[in-house]
């Protein structure tokens, strides 16, 4: 089956190692993702602080072009699944919004009437392809890894498309159905911080700290989330957290896709292993075989 | 806080501004339903940090206090998790209503002088709006140099690791029809200002 891929600015340059584990694990699994052709930013949560009405056009061109595609749009970024979904659902939902954008987009000759749908790319291998059937596919059995399965806010907050807001358990099946241990973690859908890493870095280290710390005392090996935000934090920004507070953590953060693709049997390159900055090759040795 | 305030006049313009721009988003017509009841704030990850929690900016926009607000740190340490949105039990959007509230800031020129997100958020439009896509290098280093040109060294070892992992990109990505961006937003430009 294909699907309109929109893999977001992110997966373009900082977090190519989620796009390359995407494609490579979703053609694994028989699927084919589709890039979204001449796609733009989402707008994120910067530009919504700047212009409503603008950040919502932006992002509805993006639906524009999916629909002309006849297909749902898939994104592994739940930032912009977040930002394209509201935009999708404002837009279904308000007669008043969807003209105003829609007006703007026919100075292009686009136009979006809501009939696609915009999906999280976990939703789509969980519910389109299938736990079983992944598990069924798979060439390593993840016995003995301590997995934490963090979501984030993004994925399911504002709206819950196919999970819970709260208490998301999607990942938790599909590793465990992997043959992974996944912990039990209750801050999984706790706020990483997000942007303001970059605008007041002590709030979010604190997040960050307390992430990591409730990973390390449930003797997690390795966190696994479907968010590049999230990835970056807790990832790249681990140094600084050990900086400020005196810890050393030294926790490997990995995509999602990145784990369900050793689970698959693919190679490091295939799953991009080695790009990120906590190294994670360790701990996913004795189920690599080699093959890092 | 001792800051100066705004002249009642344009206070009362401030938050009439508000309110109707609230109502245009979609069910922002509840935050008349808020009972003040704290679940938002006690589910917001950065209300430690904030001068004015989330509740309290309801309770403060309703003693006609808004410009305080708008001056605190407060409406910048929202990382928009939208926990208060999906935990409020009057339905009100409460991370919808912080976008506001930092639209109007920015508008008005009204946040805290420390403030470095709106600073962020404006030239991440600047490069959107010219590029079409984030070039998130170039952002990150005109947002260091505008706000704090020491936070460029410092981030330097980690950018060294970025860079040699092919992290980095020097040249930024763009949008091939990037006029169809700059035309819809031109067609919005009436409604929105610049």
């Amino acid at each position: 089956m294909d699907y309109t891929y929109y893999p977001g600015c992110s997966l373009e340059v900082s977090n190519k190692a989620y796009d390359i584990s995407a494609r490579n694990v979703v053609k694994a699994l028989g699927a084919n993702l589709v890039e979204l052709e001449d796609w733009n930013c989402c707008g994120a949560t910067n530009y919504m602080s700047v212009r409503e009405l603008r950040s919502f056009a932006i992002s509805a061109r993006n639906l524009a072009l999916a629909e002309k595609q006849n297909r749902d749009v898939v994104t592994a970024c739940s930032a912009c699944f977040t930002t394209l979904n509201k935009t999708h659902s404002y837009m279904e939902g308000n007669a008043k919004l969807r003209g105003e954008v829609n007006d703007a987009l026919s100075a292009v000759d686009l136009k979006y009437d809501c009939k696609i749908k915009v999906r999280h790319l976990l939703d789509v291998l969980v519910n389109d392809i299938g736990i079983e059937n992944i598990a069924s596919k798979t060439k390593v059995k993840l016995e003995g890894l301590r997995v934490v399965p963090y979501y984030g806010c993004q994925l399911t907050r504002p709206n819950a498309t196919f999970d819970d807001a709260e208490f998301p358990t999607t990942m938790d099946a599909l590793f465990k159905a992997l043959g992974a241990e996944v912990v039990d973690y209750p801050l999984k859908t706790k706020c990483c911080g997000g942007m303001l890493m970059t605008t007041a870095e002590k709030v979010a280290l604190k997040l960050v700290k307390n992430l990591l710390d409730c990973a390390v005392k449930r003797q997690a090996h390795c966190i696994v989330t479907p968010c590049p935000l999230c990835h970056f934090n807790l990832d790249a920004y681990q140094d600084n957290v050990n900086k400020m507070f005196g810890t050393n953590f030294a926790v490997p953060t990995l995509f999602f896709t990145q784990l369900i693709g050793v689970a698959l049997g693919l190679s490091g390159q295939d799953i991009a292993l080695g790009q990120e900055i906590v190294p994670a090759g360790g701990v996913l040795s004795s189920y690599m075989g080699g093959r890092q | 806080m001792a800051e100066m305030q705004l002249p009642a006049g344009k206070l009362a313009e401030l938050s009439e501004r508000f309110l109707q721009d609230v109502y245009s988003i979609p069910d922002g017509e509840k935050i008349k339903l808020c009972l003040q009841c704290g679940t938002c704030s006690a589910s917001c990850p950065t209300s430690y940090a904030m001068d004015y929690t989330p509740r309290e900016i309801i309770a403060a926009f309703r003693a006609g206090m808004l410009d305080r607000v708008l001056k605190s740190n407060t409406v910048w340490m929202c990382a928009s998790c939208y926990s208060c949105t999906v935990r409020c039990p009057a339905g009100i959007k409460l991370t919808d209503v912080m976008y506001e509230l930092k639209r109007l800031g920015i508008e008005y020129g009204l946040y805290a002088k420390q403030a470095t997100a709106p600073v962020l958020s404006r030239e991440f439009v600047k490069m959107v709006d010219k590029h079409g896509r984030n070039p998130e290098l170039s952002l990150l280093g005109t947002f260091y140099l505008k706000t704090n040109p020491f936070g460029l060294l410092k981030m330097a070892p980690l950018g060294l690791k970025l860079f040699k992992r092919g992290r980095l990109a020097f040249r930024p990505s763009k949008v091939k029809k990037q006029y169809e961006l700059a035309r819809i937003t031109k067609r919005l430009e009436s409604k929105e200002g610049k």
